[in-house]
């Protein structure tokens, strides 16, 4: 019984939703325990508590027997524990390094020292291969490098119980496989890991034990070597999932989407983020846009959205050139789009979900009469997509978007853009930080969106999405197109070729 | 007794109940400085203040309403800004280049006919006032000038314009003020001269109160429909909560900062209109070197009002009534400067309704659940073993 921490009896409430009632984790010295569970099952709020974020309500925290009190990070730190949160909590304007040390500084009368600090965060990033500058602003750095300044910052205070709250989300293949070896061989040094995950194979992979949570509620702790994947989605969602997107084959039509020799300048370099792309996304298929995180996707996006502009190159939308419109235009064009980033460019989180779900159709004479807002049709249209996208939240249309949890806030956008018909949709990430049965569900959407004759752009880090969903297969590697392949005629092993940029194949650019 | 707690826990409720909390904390430290200060004196002191303008009667109570309506003006046009995600410290340059601006129409277009007259001179001061919050409404959209700074700076060009304009244009001399306006251009009674005034022998001692705090309540009104009820509220706060989701969205963000600084800026400059079109008794500028009251009055009037445009109207008249109070308390053996600070001190510390905001519903709910908490904190130690038993199956 050498329970390293024990959770016992949690119970956190906030207004309208239990989040976590009466659930009891506990954790071995030197396992890796998997914590799964849907979006909004708890588990991030039952981690925020072990880590200080929020005080429970009822139950006890355990560290090595004794009863101890978390009431703030600072107090979990002191205990060893650290955590990689699934929405980072990083200084946008401060450098990689000054994140790292926040709070650690080491100072000799008063002055800050960063040479012993610097030499250790690079010794570290060259240990676990997280290739980290430590000299780069935060904003400067895609989502991908930011989360792996958060496991540096976990790393560096020398944390004996790491939490990491969905941290492959952003990772490659490769880079999920490393980061995997790592955590392994963490815990071969006697650490201790609480991995907070949706995907199976990953606790398949490296977890001994798995506690599931569904709906705040505890389900159980199993043994990970003697339970079956299908048995742990059982258990997680209620009911049986599958895990293959069904489809039929995909009949192309003409050309929705037509983008020719787009270069789009990079924010942050002098370099070109998008170099001259040309591509088609035609009615009835999912092209899918795959590629390392930083590699000129989001650039490419905006500049098809208009959130860039543009340096050259054209944008066809139906034949017509939208590549000086407005992003207004755009979207009444028939552009559908859900961003990357949900927080920034998604949503207004102190706006409600009734605000956010009409936030591209308030203007429209359904929801408005002479400038007034028609309260009544957004209500109706609110409570219309919650039930048709399973929208979980504590007071329904009126519940603050900030205070949902990333899942359904990710189910909103999903909800708000797939509503608004479009020829064109650009799916950026759209199952990130999403469970089985969501992912499951916008999959099947993505494909339905697809089979009514219309154009649906991918763009995904997650080679399994990729290779699931998509109809065709275009990689991206340092801002040029080096691959347009076809499913079933490539392996993952050979898109991870093409993404890491040691393989080509003849894309006329 | 369930339901009380449950409408004392609804958000209406605990603005209205914070902001209270909060003016009942800046009169507390109100008389603690009035102990200090003069502790003979002090309660009498503090009931003058509490009186307001009761001290004298009707007449007085007018004279509150008299000076609220510039502040509820300036309120409005920092909360509204705040409700954009603005914070428009330039209210007292916008209100004083709007004051001149009324004045000056006042007293020379006497070509105007009656109605018509004071609406031109309110319009003109409008129009000045969104001027020139236009200005750091375009230097933060465009190059991305914090208006903090750009309003400030405004603030001081519009003070120094506005006493050479008055000077060069409509000053007197002899008072050192700036001119009676043209009768045709004074604000109307609206009815109120019914009201507020106090017996004089066979006539009557009136209030300078007028019209244009019925302008102020509806312009209030006329914001908070904007703000809640339209398409473009919903556009000026999405804009004011996240740019890049609003961008994403379609709007044009970039257009709406301006229109809603150029919006805060007009509210101001009808607040230098409504105080100074008051006729030969009313208000008029003096040609000094500092900044307007009513403009930095604005802000803790927004804050106490916890930028809600109906909020604001109460904030407003709570402050002038306060203030009108210290005026009063030169009647007693006090200096005008320990009143000024006095008044200063309610005022601020009223400002801090919002930190009470987020503190009331957690005592509420602490309270409410603490009967509940311990009782079943026993059971959860209690159950703690079967658990474990579970586990090891």
């Amino acid at each position: 019984m050498d329970y390293i921490v024990e959770m016992l009896h949690i119970t956190k409430e906030f207004p309208g939703i239990i989040a976590n009632d009466d659930i009891t984790l506990q954790l071995k010295k030197g396992e890796i325990h998997a914590l799964l569970g849907e979006n909004g099952a708890g588990k991030s709020t039952l981690m925020s508590v072990l880590f200080g974020m929020y005080q429970p309500e009822k139950g006890i925290i355990k560290k090595n027997g004794q009863e101890v009190r978390i009431k703030s990070p600072n107090d979990a730190n002191d205990l060893g524990i650290g955590m990689v949160h699934q929405h980072f909590k990083l200084v946008h304007n401060f450098t990689v390094l000054q994140n790292i040390i926040l709070g650690v500084e080491t100072t000799s009368n008063g002055f800050l020292r960063m040479e012993a600090a610097r030499d250790k965060v690079i010794a570290l990033s060259e240990q676990y291969g997280l290739m980290v500058d430590p000299d780069a602003l935060i904003e400067d750095i895609t989502v991908g490098m930011q989360q792996r300044v958060e496991i540096l910052k976990m790393l560096y205070r020398d944390n004996e119980i790491l939490i990491f709250d969905e941290p492959t989300a952003v990772l490659t293949p490769q880079e999920i496989d490393e980061l995997m070896k790592i955590m392994k061989d963490l815990t071969s040094e006697g650490k201790s890991i609480l991995f907070i995950t949706h995907k199976l194979n990953e606790i398949k992979a490296v977890a001994d034990r798995c506690t599931v949570l569904r709906k705040g509620k505890y389900i159980g702790t199993i043994d990970v070597k003697t339970t079956s994947k299908e048995e742990m989605s059982e258990m997680m969602v209620g009911r049986k999932v599958s895990f293959v997107t069904e489809k039929k084959e995909a009949e192309p039509g003409e050309t929705v989407l037509k983008v020719e020799n787009l270069v789009i300048p990079s924010k942050n370099h002098t370099k070109k983020a998008v170099k001259g792309v040309s591509f088609e996304v035609r009615r009835g298929e999912v092209v899918c846009i795959a590629g390392i995180d930083g590699n000129g996707q989001s650039e490419l996006v905006h500049g098809i959205t208009g959130l860039t502009p543009i340096e050259s190159g054209t944008v066809l939308l139906n034949g017509k050139d939208i590549s000086k419109a407005s992003i207004r235009e755009r979207n009444c064009c028939g552009l559908g789009h859900i961003p990357e980033d949900r927080h920034r460019d998604g949503l207004i989180l102190e706006f409600t979900l009734a605000q956010n779900l009409v936030l591209k159709k308030y203007f429209t004479p359904d929801f408005q009469k002479n400038g007034f807002i028609q309260f009544k049709e957004i209500d109706d249209f609110s409570q219309k997509l919650i039930k048709e996208f399973d929208i979980r939240s504590g007071q329904g249309p009126k519940t603050i978007m900030r205070s949902m949890s990333g899942g359904n806030q990710q189910k909103a956008i999903v909800a708000r853009e797939f509503d608004v018909d479009p020829q064109l949709l650009i799916a950026v990430q759209p199952t990130r930080g999403l469970d089985v049965g969501a992912i499951e569900y916008i999959h099947h959407e993505l494909i339905g969106v697809r089979d009514e004759n219309k154009a649906v752009l991918l763009i995904s880090l997650e080679l399994d999405e990729v290779m699931n969903v998509s109809d065709r297969i275009l990689v991206i590697y340092e801002g040029e197109l080096v691959a347009d392949v076809k499913p079933d005629e490539v392996t993952i092993q050979e898109l991870g070729l093409y993404m890491a940029g040691s393989k080509r194949n003849g894309v006329s650019s | 007794m369930r339901k009380a707690k449950d409408i004392m826990l609804s958000d209406g409720a605990n603005n209205a109940f914070s902001s209270l909390f909060a003016i009942f904390i800046g009169l507390v430290f109100g008389f603690i400085v009035l102990l200090i200060s003069n502790p003979s004196e002090a309660v009498q002191g503090f009931t003058i203040i509490l009186k307001g303008g009761f001290n004298t009667n009707a007449k007085g109570l007018g004279q509150v309403l008299y000076f609220a309506t510039p502040l509820i003006m300036t309120g409005l046009s920092v909360g509204f800004a705040f409700k954009t995600g603005l914070f428009n410290i330039g209210a007292a340059g916008q209100f004083i280049m709007g004051a001149f601006t009324a004045v000056y129409i006042g007293v020379k277009w006497t070509f105007l006919p009656a109605p018509l007259h004071w609406m031109v001179a309110i319009l003109g001061a409008a129009l000045i006032g969104g001027l020139w919050a236009l200005i750091p409404g375009l230097m933060k959209a465009y190059l991305n000038v914090h208006e903090v700074i750009s309003t400030i700076m405004m603030n001081y060009i519009g003070m120094y314009t506005a006493n050479f304009l008055i000077k060069a244009t409509v000053y007197d001399s002899k008072k050192a003020l700036s001119m009676n306006t043209a009768p045709s251009s004074v604000l109307p009674k609206g009815g109120l001269d019914y009201v507020f005034y106090n017996p004089l022998g066979n006539g009557k001692d009136l209030s300078t109160v007028n019209s244009g705090i019925w302008i102020a309540i509806l312009l209030a009104i006329v914001m908070y429909i904007i703000l809640n009820k339209t398409t473009f509220g919903y556009e000026l706060k999405a804009c004011g909560f996240n740019k890049h989701a609003s961008r994403y969205a379609g709007i044009n963000e970039k257009r709406n900062i301006v229109l809603s600084m150029v919006i805060a800026g007009a509210l101001a400059g009808i607040g230098g209109a409504l105080l100074y079109l008051s006729g030969a008794n009313g208000r008029h500028i003096k040609v000094v070197d500092v900044l307007a009251t009513e403009g930095f009055n604005g802000i803790p009037v927004a804050l106490l009002g916890l930028s809600n445009p109906i909020g604001i109207i109460f904030s407003a008249i709570f402050i002038s009534y306060i203030t009108q109070g210290g005026n009063y308390m030169q009647t007693l053996d006090f200096v005008p400067e320990v009143i000024d600070i006095i008044i200063a001190c309610i005022i601020y510390f009223s400002a801090f309704s919002l930190v009470f905001r987020s503190i009331i519903p957690r005592i509420m709910r602490f309270r409410k659940d603490k009967a509940a908490a311990t009782a079943e904190a026993e059971a959860a130690v209690a159950g703690g073993e079967q658990t474990e038993r579970r586990e090891q199956e």
